[in-house]
């Protein structure tokens, strides 16, 4: 027990990798067998992970559970991990999405221990984004976690589908979405990567505490130029890369061919989990290191927040591809964490109103509720398209029609599911919206104001996609015949399951989360 | 006790509704077993409450009410609970009565006998109903399967919204509550689903009151920020009402509280289908009629006053008591306009839901009014005898079309069963629905002294009067004229005369579950306006103390006075109920076929053509900037676009680079031409043959001597 | 005297060489086993030489000195520091994996393995040499075989071309040095090629800024360093698989650290003044390299120029002359030794079994070569910088010395990673995955155990190099100590 607490971080982190090298030595055509050692093997940083929310302390401030092994002492890196409430829930978020990816992907065949290994690879990374306390390792965890979902898009992604680039070149859509997915997020992250470089030559060392006090005591001139300027430089280098990951407009066009070309589990956790990483590093890296410049360009990132909720919303209506429309619906929705984000750079971190001050705290556990909401609301509504994808082949919205006859119980679960991304209240969407919405409102009144047409278009996609699927007269073409359209399984079942638990428990009692979180930012950000 | 029962009322109909979804959906009996048992439940409670508070003294100033902290916000909680004032009291009471007798209704109405056969489809009106196949042939399609468990489950589920929105003590749960009601009308109004038409009306109720629901969040976001509760008691404090309504605004000059007030209060516009957002309520009536007559009639739409109600103090923040604030004259107007505007539709409609659909937006219009007038009680007061009438009404032709549709089936007569000039001399076929409609009728048209109907009207044409508002006054006089008209032209229609079709002539009394709530209804319709009669009327109001106001009023900081009591607004009143009720009677009692009607004029049958108005100016350009703006130009073209021309920059160098400079400079120069020149110098290394190791040998040994002899000399130099 | 380990490692080879040619052509069994078992012990003796190189005293160790022409002052004198430890490995492996690669050889297997170890002692002596006279020969010792390896072995269509080129380049290359080299030794008036002594023999800063363009770039044209980069590429096509292997993986890093030995060590000054030109040219090959990569259809010009790209990267390593730079340098003259090895095995066992190297004609082989599929992802995971790969480790240093040096220099460097990034991609997915064109179904046989045996290695040696850098980054830093003392502790 004591190894287990004093390693914990390690364990949850390196856990998944370990199991996948197992796999690598399973008989390759048992195909229960691998499934079941992957499943099982996901289980397992779960539960850890469910230790760790146990033991955490959220009262106590800075990072807890922290390991520090020497890793590349030559360029003053060092292997640091530490979780605080921030972090905490997403690591929790990604412990819990992967088995259910994993389960959710028991009707894969092809290549199953690839695909598996790849999953548990993934998860390793994403976790490390989470867990890092070290500027460096929070990068090569960063861009670890393309390499496995670069894979799963182009080799596993669906097969039919095409895309034009430009005039008469074709190319298949799988390959153009995984390559648009990897290469746009590496050359977001190429300022993020020099401006690593510059601030480890600068101060010596990649230690986050370290470089939020010193770069912020930084002054005078660097490079030639004043220190003001290389800051917003940076500032804008470091938004970008992460701008790209949550998506915000106008980075945002790598993700719906992502999401329509990866497969089902693939979506899920792009959608659950890789999104997230962006907003994540906003939290932990933009805010922290660039307090003065967050609050000179909030009204930027507020534009492009609002800029996201909307045409995010709008494009999602446009769509005639169901899961398509899903992932516009990411945009929109990621981008009011990124509105609570700005409204929260906005007021600053030294202001000393006591009303702004909460309605910054306010916009900041909206912000991350929103992350975690979205991933739950997300990861599902991509599993359901994924359901019905697998059944009928199509993701035609216009191919539907009816089908509440004939599959009542996925048509409620998709329903439900659909109502908490809508943000009814009673679910889980509307606590973060709100919150943000509320948090938004004094610092950005007028951005606040515009993002309600995206909420209002939210309604409209999401009510598009249950009448398109769901209602109207009965496409006679799934009720007869080899292709009649079948009802949701018990294992699909098993998936939605803690989902919906989740998103009725946080939209019932939002506080047993909200509090770790509300505790966490109140020690961050102030 | 009564804190722990305030708590407990909305509970019962949510279990009841996952229970019939987990478990007994299979099972008829039991599912509406369920449901009725936990209307019942919450109806006993509401009962018991309603007694208990009634023997509380001054019951306005100490309320019920208890909280907890549901919401960490920074070092604060936001607290959520619950509270029972005077007004949510009268409202809990009207709301459990109406729900109990719809449950009940429900059970007869929805209720058909047949089992599932093989043919029939799902998600239709048992009726069945014309579907066009993949092939685009139109045919029509029989269903007998009613989804009755669901439909239970659904109007649970609406039941557990309407309480959690009366009980809440924050506008944080009533939204909760007015959400979820939301999801329900939306749910049933699309109940059946199979028809294009349903699920169209459904997406349209939902949108149109997200309009206003939007409006109504940042209305909330913008209290919450401002006074940093949501707590009804907390924010009513006079301090914290004062700072809001001195606080000003950018926006036309508005204080915070009135444009807070404003926006809130568009909420109620789409919910209580207030024009201009009133589109939807026309068409809700696609889903089955006991849920018109309750979320339509009774309760949802009611729920939109019942926010204006609340919010009543804030609204009249600013409000120094003659001259009516920029929020509230808009309020005002709204409500009157509306008023008029439907029951002018209403007059030229057959359909004899639609008639009470739109009768439904114009009574709203006048509770909307009284608040715009500051007539709090008033408002309230229609509120609620408006509740028990038209429910009433609703069940009463919900139990009409009940009958058509036997009498069609019967005789085989396929004839739209909720079109009027279908009907005909139906009192004689169902008598006990006949009366009883009559009396709702007459209590909507407000027939003198005796309904309740006329009570609450007339309590708002008074203060309309009595605070010297003409216009409103005007409007409001015309509407309840318009109103009487036309429901005596629905009751002659549908009732009187003779016969106009054979489905009218073979149809007959419904059963028991559906007449008893009718005739509990009724009996509100006409007793419960005994509660509100003004002190200073003649005689009755001497007999009769003006309880409503008393206890309503009390809910207020300052109870409102009495307006002073003036005989025009009475006479209008008597007059025009009196008068319409006689030319509706007059007008149609000889009238056969719609041809006949001289008030089917196209622009009233088209409703103004608002419908084709907002496809024109708001649907389709919305689907325009959707697919073609956004997504096809913005997404794929620009920025994908520009993404694309960057990869192709990058490619265009590398092979310009190899094309122009590796090859032919670099190869062309430094590489083959040094080879050249090494050539014509005459050294070839093609002399040195593959393959002869020795050769090689001897080559680079020699190489290295020769460099040794030259280093061995220069080695002498330096010597 | 301690067991004369460096010279042993060097001449192992030549008289392995010398022994097979002793063998009767149709031996080929004899032969093979033979190379193995050379390359093989090889490999154990620089391993054995790398880890029990002791960092905490630094310095040149293992050091064997044996006069030669002591009227010249040329002495047999060998010795490895922290720099030349890992390329002395470096080299090791790739005999050892190249001769596993080229077992199947039928074509006169004695004669190519003989000239490989000709090539492999010329290598191993110029790593391990501390005499500049010495290096020079072993210098040459190493250029001569490739050239009848090329135009013997090569791809008949460019063979004379390509062995003609290469060895034109190299050899007025070293030719070009060599002036300089002796420029030094005449300068210096201590008659001796012995660079411990010249290391400390200050030159006056004007000779130096005369005489390092000489010896730098003489050298940086075996490192491939713009423009005399374009023998490599053309190199790589022309020649078999285990030849660009030594190629690429060990002879470019010749140049290289000759570059770094004879130019920035003995004449720091020069390496002070000039090193903005290098930078300047290294910063070509970097992005220029990666451009052209990624628009070729061959797969060995692809790698070709990726490896001018990632030279580009050692030579500006070196440039920076700051400790991250160098040291970073190091590191990727042995990340990239390795992975330019497996590139090259692995394009090698494609060819041999669809005989094509032009990528459109190419597919699925992913299908019936999956551990071929893998390594080339590895190594184009290194290639790319990726994080938790030996790239990374290596690639990182050289931008933080960058930064030192020249923000601007960084900023336009990075650009070839993402370059890097979209073309090995590319050429990975359209190699190994996607549909096998149907003249291929079915000839593609699977790789043998050998060529199992040298994929695992090199890729286990880049994913180990990324995980734990403290594997090879404490050697690098002691060598780098050294230089940067040269140069003045800049």
């Amino acid at each position: 027990m004591n190894f287990l607490g004093n390693h914990l971080l390690t364990l949850i982190l390196f856990f998944p990798a370990l199991a996948a090298a197992v796999i690598f030595f399973l008989p390759k055509d048992n195909l229960p067998v691998v499934r079941w050692t992957a499943f099982a093997a996901s289980l397992v940083p779960f539960l850890l992970t469910v230790i760790l929310w146990a033991l955490f302390k959220p009262g106590q401030s800075g990072f807890q559970f922290q390991e520090q092994y020497t890793w590349y002492p030559a360029v003053h890196s060092s292997f640091h991990l530490g979780v605080d409430g921030l972090s905490l829930t997403m690591v929790l978020l990604t412990t819990l999405l992967t088995p259910l990816a994993l389960l959710a992907s028991f009707n894969i065949t092809d290549r199953l221990k690839a695909y598996m290994m790849l999953f548990l690879f993934l998860e390793t990374g994403m976790l490390g984004v989470f867990m890092a306390v070290d500027l460096l390792i929070f990068f090569v965890f960063w861009e670890i976690g393309l390499i496995p979902m670069y894979f799963l898009i182009n080799q596993w992604g669906s097969e039919k589908g095409e895309r034009e680039i430009w005039k008469g070149v074709k190319v298949q859509a799988r390959n153009y979405a995984s390559l648009k997915f990897i290469i746009y997020t590496m050359g977001g992250s190429l300022g993020l990567l020099l401006a690593i470089q510059m601030l480890g030559v600068l101060f010596q060392t990649y230690d986050l505490q370290a470089l939020y006090l010193k770069w912020n005591t930084l002054n005078g001139s660097l490079l030639g130029f004043p220190v003001t300027t290389v800051k917003a430089v940076a500032f804008w280098a470091f938004v970008i890369a992460f701008a790209v990951k949550v998506p915000v407009w106008p980075f945002h066009t790598w993700l719906p061919d992502a999401h329509t070309e990866a497969p089902t589990a693939g979506s899920m956790i792009l959608a659950g989990v890789l999104l997230k990483l962006g907003a994540y590093g906003f939290l932990r890296l933009v805010l922290p290191l660039y307090p003065a410049e967050s609050q000179h360009y909030a009204g930027a990132l507020a534009f492009l927040a609002v800029m996201a909720i909307v045409f995010g919303a709008f494009a999602a209506y446009g769509q005639k591809d169901f899961k398509r429309l899903v992932a516009y619906s990411s945009v929109n929705h990621m981008g009011f964490v990124l509105l609570g984000i700005a409204a929260a750079a906005k007021v600053g971190f030294s202001s000393t109103d006591v009303a702004l001050n909460l309605s910054k705290d306010i916009a900041l556990n909206g912000a991350v509720l929103q992350m975690f909401n979205h991933g739950l609301s997300a990861a599902g509504m991509f599993f359901l398209v994924g359901v019905l994808y697998e059944r009928t082949h199509t993701r035609n919205l216009d191919d539907f029609g009816g089908l509440f006859t004939l599959v009542p119980l996925y048509g409620g679960i998709l329903i439900f599911t659909s109502m908490a991304s809508l943000g009814l209240p009673g679910l889980n969407g509307f606590v973060s919206e709100f919150l943000v919405v509320r948090g938004s409102w004094p610092a950005l009144t007028g951005y606040t104001a515009v993002a309600m047409l995206g909420l209002l278009f939210t309604g409209a996609y999401i009510l598009k996609s249950l009448k398109q699927v769901l209602h109207g007269p009965l496409n006679e073409h799934w009720a007869h015949g080899d292709h009649r359209l079948t009802e949701i399984n018990t294992r699909e079942i098993l998936v939605m399951a803690p989902l919906m638990a989740l998103i009725l428990s946080i939209g019932i009692y939002p506080a047993w989360i909200l509090d770790v979180v509300n505790k966490a930012v109140l020690m961050l950000f102030h | 006790m009564e804190k722990i029962i305030l708590w407990l009322l909305p509970l019962p109909p949510l279990l009841a509704f996952f229970a019939i979804l987990v478990l007994t959906n299979k099972n008829r009996a039991l599912s509406h077993g369920l449901a009725v048992g936990a209307a019942g439940l919450s109806w006993l409670g509401s009962m018991i409450l309603f007694v208990r508070v009634l023997g509380i003294d001054q019951f306005g100033k100490n309320v019920l009410e208890s909280g907890f902290n549901w919401l960490p916000t920074g070092s604060t909680w936001l607290q959520i609970g619950v509270l029972l004032d005077p007004t949510s009291a009268v409202t809990l009471f009207f709301v459990a009565w109406t729900v109990l007798m719809i449950f009940v209704y429900s059970i007869g109405y929805h209720n058909y006998g047949q089992p599932a056969g093989e043919h029939d489809l799902k998600g239709l009106p048992p009726e069945g109903a014309m579907v066009t196949d993949e092939h685009g042939h139109a045919h029509k399609v029989p269903s007998i399967e009613p989804m009755y468990s669901r439909f239970f489950a659904f109007i649970c589920l609406f039941a557990f919204g309407m309480y959690t929105l009366v009980v809440s003590n924050n506008l944080l749960t009533l939204f909760v509550g007015w959400e979820i009601m939301g999801l329900c009308s939306y749910l049933l109004i699309g109940f059946w689903y199979g028809k294009p038409s349903a699920r169209n009306a459904a997406v349209k109720a939902f949108m149109t009151t997200r309009v206003g629901d939007v409006f109504m969040l940042l209305g909330i976001a913008f209290l919450y920020s401002a006074t940093g509760t949501l707590s009804f008691q907390q924010i009513f404090r006079p301090e914290v009402l004062h700072v809001l309504a001195t606080t000003a605004t950018p926006i036309f000059g508005l204080s915070a509280a009135g444009l807070i007030g404003l926006l809130i209060f568009i909420g109620t516009v789409g919910k209580s289908a207030q024009f201009p957002l009133h589109v939807w309520l026309p068409d809700a009536m696609e889903g089955p009629t006991p849920v018109s007559a309750m979320i339509h009639a009774a309760t949802m739409v009611s729920a939109g006053v019942y926010l204006v109600v609340r919010i009543f103090p804030l609204i009249t923040a600013d409000f120094n008591g003659h001259t009516l604030t920029p929020t509230m004259s808009i309020i005002a107007f709204i409500g009157a306009f509306t008023a008029l505007f439907a029951s002018t539709i209403a007059v030229s409609q057959n359909d004899i839901k639609k008639v009470l659909a739109y009768s439904t937006i114009s009574q709203l219009g006048f509770m909307i009014a009284a608040v715009g007038v500051g007539a709090y009680v008033a408002a309230v007061f229609h509120l609620v005898t408006h509740a028990f009438f038209k429910a009433l009404l609703f069940l009463g032709s919900g139990s009409v079309i009940h009958g058509m549709q036997h009498g069609a089936l019967h005789s085989g007569d396929e004839v739209d069963p909720q079109d009027m000039f279908n009907m005909g001399g139906l009192r004689r076929k169902m008598p006990l629905t006949f009366w009883t409609f009559l009396i709702g009728g007459l209590a909507l048209s407000g027939f003198p002294i005796v309904t309740a109907g006329f009570w609450s009207k007339d309590e708002i044409l008074a203060e309309a009067f009595g605070n010297g508002h003409w216009v409103i006054f005007a409007a409001l006089a015309a509407a309840a004229f318009l109103t009487a008209f036309y429901t005596m032209r629905q009751i002659t229609l549908t009732f009187l005369g003779s016969p106009r079709s054979k489905a009218a002539e073979h149809a007959h009394e419904t059963t028991w579950t559906m007449t008893v709530p009718l005739m509990v209804l009724a009996t509100f319709a006409v007793a419960y306006g005994w509660l509100g009669i003004p002190e200073q009327f003649p005689i009755l109001g001497h007999i009769l103390p003006n309880w409503f106001h008393a206890f309503v009023g009390g809910t207020l900081q300052s109870p409102p006075a009495e307006v002073v009591f003036s005989i025009i607004p009475l006479l209008t009143s008597i007059g025009v109920s009196l008068i319409g009720l006689f030319c509706g009677w007059w007008v149609y009692r000889r009238v056969r076929s719609p041809q006949a009607d001289f008030l089917q004029i196209p622009l009233l049958k088209n409703k103004y053509y608002v419908d084709e108005i907002y496809t024109r100016l708001l649907v389709k350009p919305a689907m325009w900037v959707s697919e073609e703006f956004t997504y096809l130009f913005l997404d794929r073209t620009v920025i994908d676009g520009l993404l694309h021309t960057i990869a192709r920059v990058a490619l265009f160098l590398g092979t310009a680079f190899r094309n122009y400079v590796d090859k032919p400079v670099i190869n062309g120069w430094i590489g083959d031409g040094t080879a050249t020149v090494v050539k014509a110098s005459g050294f070839n290394l093609r002399k040195i043959q593959a393959g002869r190791i020795q050769v090689y040998m001897i080559a680079s040994i020699a190489v290295l001597v020769v460099v040794a002899v030259l280093l061995y000399f220069l080695h002498l130099l330096l010597a | 005297m301690h067991f004369p380990i460096l010279s042993v490692i060097v001449f192992t080879p030549v008289c392995a060489a010398l022994l097979m040619l002793l063998y009767k052509p149709d031996q080929k069994k004899a032969v093979r086993i033979t190379a193995l078992v050379t390359a093989g012990v090889v490999l154990l003796l620089s391993t054995i030489v790398y880890f029990s190189y002791n960092k905490a005293v630094a310095g040149y160790q293992f050091v064997e000195k044996y006069s030669w022409m002591p009227f010249l002052g040329i002495s047999l004198h060998f010795g490895v520091d922290g720099l030349s430890a890992p390329l002395v490995l470096l080299t090791g492996i790739v005999m050892l994996t190249g001769v596993m690669i080229s077992w199947g050889i039928e074509d006169r297997p004695r004669e190519f393995f003989a000239f490989l170890f000709f090539l492999a002692s010329g290598v191993l002596g110029v790593f391990a040499s501390l005499d500049l006279f010495m290096l020079f020969f072993f210098y040459e010792i190493a250029v001569f075989p490739m050239y009848l390896l090329i135009s013997i072995w090569g791809w008949i269509k460019t063979r004379e071309y390509a062995a003609m080129k290469l060895t034109l380049y190299l050899f007025i290359g070293s030719v070009v040095a060599l002036v300089g080299a002796l420029a030094m030794y005449w300068q210096s008036g201590q008659h001796t090629f012995d660079m411990l002594v010249l290391e400390h023999a200050n030159f006056p800063v004007s000779f130096q800024n005369v005489w390092f363009p000489f010896v730098f770039l003489g050298f940086a044209v075996l490192g491939g360093l713009f423009p005399f980069h374009n023998w490599s590429p053309d190199g790589h096509v022309a020649a078999p698989t285990a030849v660009s292997m030594f190629h690429a993986g060990v002879l470019m890093k010749l140049g290289a650290f000759a570059a770094l030995r004879v130019g920035i060590m003995l004449l720091p000054e020069g390496a002070k003044t000039w090193h903005w030109v290098i930078m300047g040219l290294a910063l070509v090959n970097i992005v220029y390299g990666a451009l052209i990569a990624s628009v070729q259809t061959d797969f060995k010009y692809v790698i070709g120029f990726s490896s001018v790209s990632h030279m580009g990267l050692v030579m500006m390593g070196f440039a920076t002359l700051t400790r991250e730079g160098l040291t970073g340098a190091g590191l990727q003259m042995f990340s990239h030794g390795v992975m330019t090895a497996l590139f090259f095995a692995a394009v090698g066992m494609v060819y041999d079994r669809a005989h094509t190297r032009d990528i459109p004609k190419l597919g699925g082989m992913a299908g019936p070569l999956p551990l071929v599929a893998v390594g080339v992802i590895i190594g184009s995971l290194v290639s790319m910088g990726m994080p938790g790969f030996s790239g990374f480790i290596a690639e990182f240093p050289i931008f933080l010395g960058i930064w030192k040096t020249q923000w601007v220099v960084a900023v336009v460097a990075a650009l070839s990673i993402v370059i890097t990034a979209s073309y090995v991609l590319l050429v990975v997915r359209r190699v190994f995955f996607g549909r096998m064109p149907a003249e291929l179904e079915g000839h593609i046989r699977p790789i043998n155990a050998f060529d199992k045996i040298a994929l695992v290695l090199l890729c286990a040696i880049m994913v180990g190099l990324g995980l734990f850098p403290a594997l090879m980054v404490p050697w690098v830093q002691t060598g780098v100590q050294h230089v940067l003392s040269l140069l003045g502790g800049a």
